[in-house]
């Protein structure tokens, strides 16, 4: 394909620009690829806007009442106080082992018979307070520990006080408190927790995956399956004219995508946006190659349509979603499974989309992510060039 | 005579799926990848944390402080040392650790004199789950640090109750116990799904559709050919599912393995009558494949399999009663961890069959006025 001369050149952009009206056309045509760039992107919004939500405002506990003596009352109260905890109370184990075994309630806090009696004298033991938790859902029990945990301390602090006073009163001085060091932590970038703030701006490089490689992969199997690929490669395009043919087309339909997203995330969901959308725009362009080169790849590999859909989902969509660091944490898994993550394109985009949605522009991580990327794209999009020249001989 | 019609109809479409070698590795490999993915990868755990210290006390007290950080190697897998406040945050920033501890210079004479001192714990909100559990572990190192302080003081000080926690059915919270017996639904309506979508579509593309219909089979008939491959090969992988997971995985298995089975099977049932639902809508594969994909996300996203059904607003909550993978989970991790009687398992079974039922009888009805 030797560009020589400038008709020549000239012709190369004519039947470009031909491909890529003949792809536009059947893009707008064919409902499926407006059902996955336009109509599944907000579905998936919603749901992480909506439904995906790791923070627990409403923990529903049981509580126990073996007893119930005036301070029994006042810790129930104080647990009932809690605005995180949606509280049942029960006088028998056994009512609350039912609700354990339902799900209805996370965990349970049993005040035992001899809660009163215990005493607050100086020189006692502390009396046991059994707190259990559904173990069944691992992380919602971390919560029950930390919740229930903080509201009891914050009740003994208020009870100890109250029991204070009198001795006070009585003119008798209390020994002075010991040395304690208190833990004083902050969120920074997120100070109100808001899981939805980094599940929304991760969920967006989902929606790329989609589009990029899954709509692809859908699409292009089809012109193998069909044989109107090979028809294609035998007239005078060149594989690389074709290439570019198919995927510019896609490359508009996924940054018009990607803005639609954007836009929901900032005017919808009132997402924070404290880095510059040049930079937004870079990292989706570089990401959006990858995804398509992938998408490419896959189609030119697989040939046949039920199978690009399965290995785009398990190679595109499933480590975009699983392997990211979107929702769990790359630094809690194996080894292994870690390095295995630095393949994935979609981690570099979501710690990216992360740090620009709630940070702002950090340079060296972007620009170390930007080039990741890059290496990944290139590999990817030679080797499908490759591959399909291959297949001309 | 209709029996022997129905049969090698079935036996027809066990063939189409299974014949060919790609299509059976697409169909069995991205379960095995997902269980893979999911069982080592999909933890909402935290373990080997890498936190920075920034110690601008130069005493002893911060020292020792920062050495029960070291000692804690199993769970403090790197302690990097900051040198200013710029350090700490491009430390930070860049996720380099998603924790620092902020020691300023009063810390050590503060304790000596006996005042309480605070330290900053900088959290990057980024990964707000993970850092509110990794705050966590750190209070209770700062816990240890302060009962040590004050090993000497009156006991009255002490805080009068002791918090005993137990976790039932999973005690040391192993993220795969949760994720296992979720999977074994998530991943049999998937396949049923696929192959139950599929089919129909399929042969609609191909255009074989029409000779089936003027074959002197029933609409009925042909709606069961349809289904049984894909109600056979979904249970079958929910089943070999759970087998891995016991075997393999060492995930406890405390329940009826006869509930387990019948409520599998009426999942799949349920989810078939989706399959078939999409299957008559789409012209072709990949309108099928897609109207998979709308289904799955959602179903997966609002069963509690990601995130817990009670973190969501209440209206969303009340529409997740119309998703069987919903009922199918807590049955599933019910049977597996614990032990659930038959009386809670029938309170989750009849939602599914209520779904099973409508979405047959839509499906048949779809079907037949497809046909005229």
């Amino acid at each position: 394909m030797g560009i020589d001369s400038p008709k020549r050149y000239n012709e190369v952009a004519r039947r470009l620009w031909a491909l890529i009206i003949k792809e536009s056309l059947q893009i707008i045509r064919d409902p499926s690829s407006i059902l996955i760039s336009v109509v599944l992107p907000l579905i998936l919004l919603f749901l992480y806007g909506f439904g995906v939500s790791l923070d627990i405002k409403h923990l529903r506990i049981g509580v126990v009442m073996e007893e119930t003596s005036p301070e029994a009352c006042h810790l129930v109260d104080a647990l009932i106080a809690s605005p995180y905890l949606d509280v049942t109370v029960v006088q028998d184990r056994r009512e609350i082992m039912h609700e354990i075994t339902k799900g209805g309630v996370r965990g349970f806090v049993v005040i035992p018979s001899y809660f009163s009696q215990w005493g607050w004298q100086r020189g006692r033991d502390r009396i046991p307070l059994q707190l259990i938790a559904d173990g069944s859902e691992p992380n919602t029990a971390h919560f029950v520990e930390s919740y229930v945990g903080a509201t009891v301390a914050h009740w003994e602090r208020e009870e100890r006080d109250q029991r204070a006073l009198p001795a006070m009163r009585e003119g008798k001085a209390l020994s002075p408190p010991p040395v304690k060091v208190t833990l004083d932590p902050r969120y920074w970038y997120n100070e109100e927790l808001e899981s939805q703030f980094f599940l929304l701006s991760g969920s967006l490089a989902i929606v790329m995956t989609l589009i990029g490689t899954l709509l692809t992969a859908l699409v292009v199997a089809r012109e193998w399956e069909r044989g109107t690929m090979e028809m294609m490669l035998s007239t005078p395009v060149g594989v690389f004219e074709l290439i570019l043919g198919k995927l510019l087309p896609y490359f508009v339909l996924g940054m018009g995508s990607m803005g639609l997203c954007t836009a929901i995330c900032l005017l919808g969901f009132h997402l924070p946006f404290r880095g510059s959308f040049l930079m937004l725009t870079t990292l989706s362009t570089v990401f959006l190659f990858c995804a398509l080169s992938f998408g490419l790849l896959i189609s030119i590999l697989s040939k046949n349509q039920v199978i690009a859909y399965q290995i785009s989902v398990v190679v595109g969509f499933l480590p975009a979603y699983i392997l990211s660091g979107f929702l769990f944490e790359i630094s809690s898994m194996p080894l292994i499974i870690q390095w295995f993550t630095l393949l994935f394109p979609a981690k570099y985009f979501v710690q990216s989309l992360q740090a620009l949605f709630l940070v702002g522009t950090v340079w060296p991580l972007l620009l170390s992510n930007i080039l990741s990327m890059m290496i990944i794209g290139t590999f990817l999009f030679t080797l499908s060039v490759f591959k399909m020249s291959k297949r001309l001989d | 005579m209709m029996k022997s019609r129905l049969f090698s109809l079935i036996w027809k479409e066990f063939l189409a799926v299974l014949r060919d070698r790609r299509i059976r590795v697409a169909l069995f490999l991205p379960p095995v990848a997902q269980l893979l993915l999911y069982a080592f990868a999909a933890t909402l755990d935290v373990k080997s944390i890498s936190i920075g210290i920034l110690n601008r006390d130069h005493g002893e007290r911060g020292f020792e402080l920062i050495e029960r950080f070291r000692g804690a190697s199993s769970l403090f897998t790197r302690v990097t040392p900051l040198e200013s406040l710029e350090a700490l945050e491009k430390f930070i920033d860049n996720q380099e650790g998603s924790a620092a501890l902020f020691i300023d210079e009063p810390f050590s004479r503060q304790i000596d004199r006996g005042e309480s001192p605070s330290v900053q714990l900088i959290l990057d909100g980024r990964k707000s789950n993970t850092t509110q559990i990794i705050a966590g572990y750190i209070q209770r190192l700062i816990d240890q640090f302060n009962s040590d302080l004050s090993a000497h003081a009156v006991i009255e000080h002490n805080p009068p109750t002791l918090l005993l926690l137990r976790n039932w059915y999973n005690p040391n919270l192993t993220y795969y116990w949760f994720t296992i017996p979720s999977l074994v639904g998530t991943l049999s309506m998937l396949t049923c799904l696929i192959i139950t979508s599929q089919s129909i579509a399929r042969e609609r593309e191909l255009g074989t559709f029409d000779q089936l219909l003027v074959s002197p089979l029933r609409p009925i008939e042909i709606l069961v050919g349809k289904t049984v491959p894909g109600i056979v090969i979904g249970t079958f992988q929910g089943f070999f599912m759970m087998t891995v997971g016991v075997l393999l995985f060492h995930v406890p298995f405390t329940g009826s393995l006869f509930l387990f089975f019948s409520s599998l099977v009426l999942f799949v049932l349920s989810i078939s009558g989706v399959g078939l639902f999409i299957s008559s809508l789409s012209r072709t594969q990949q309108q099928a494949m897609l109207g998979t994909f709308v289904f799955m996300m959602p179903s997966v996203l609002l069963s509690g399999f990601a995130t817990p059904i009670e973190n969501m607003p209440h209206w969303l909550q009340f529409f997740t009663c119309c998703i069987p993978l919903k009922y199918m989970l807590i049955i599933s991790k019910g049977l597996f961890l614990k032990t659930m009687p038959f009386s809670l398992v029938l309170q989750n079974m009849w939602p599914i069959a209520i779904i099973a039922a409508f979405n047959l009888a839509g499906a048949h009805l779809f079907f037949k006025r497809g046909l005229s």
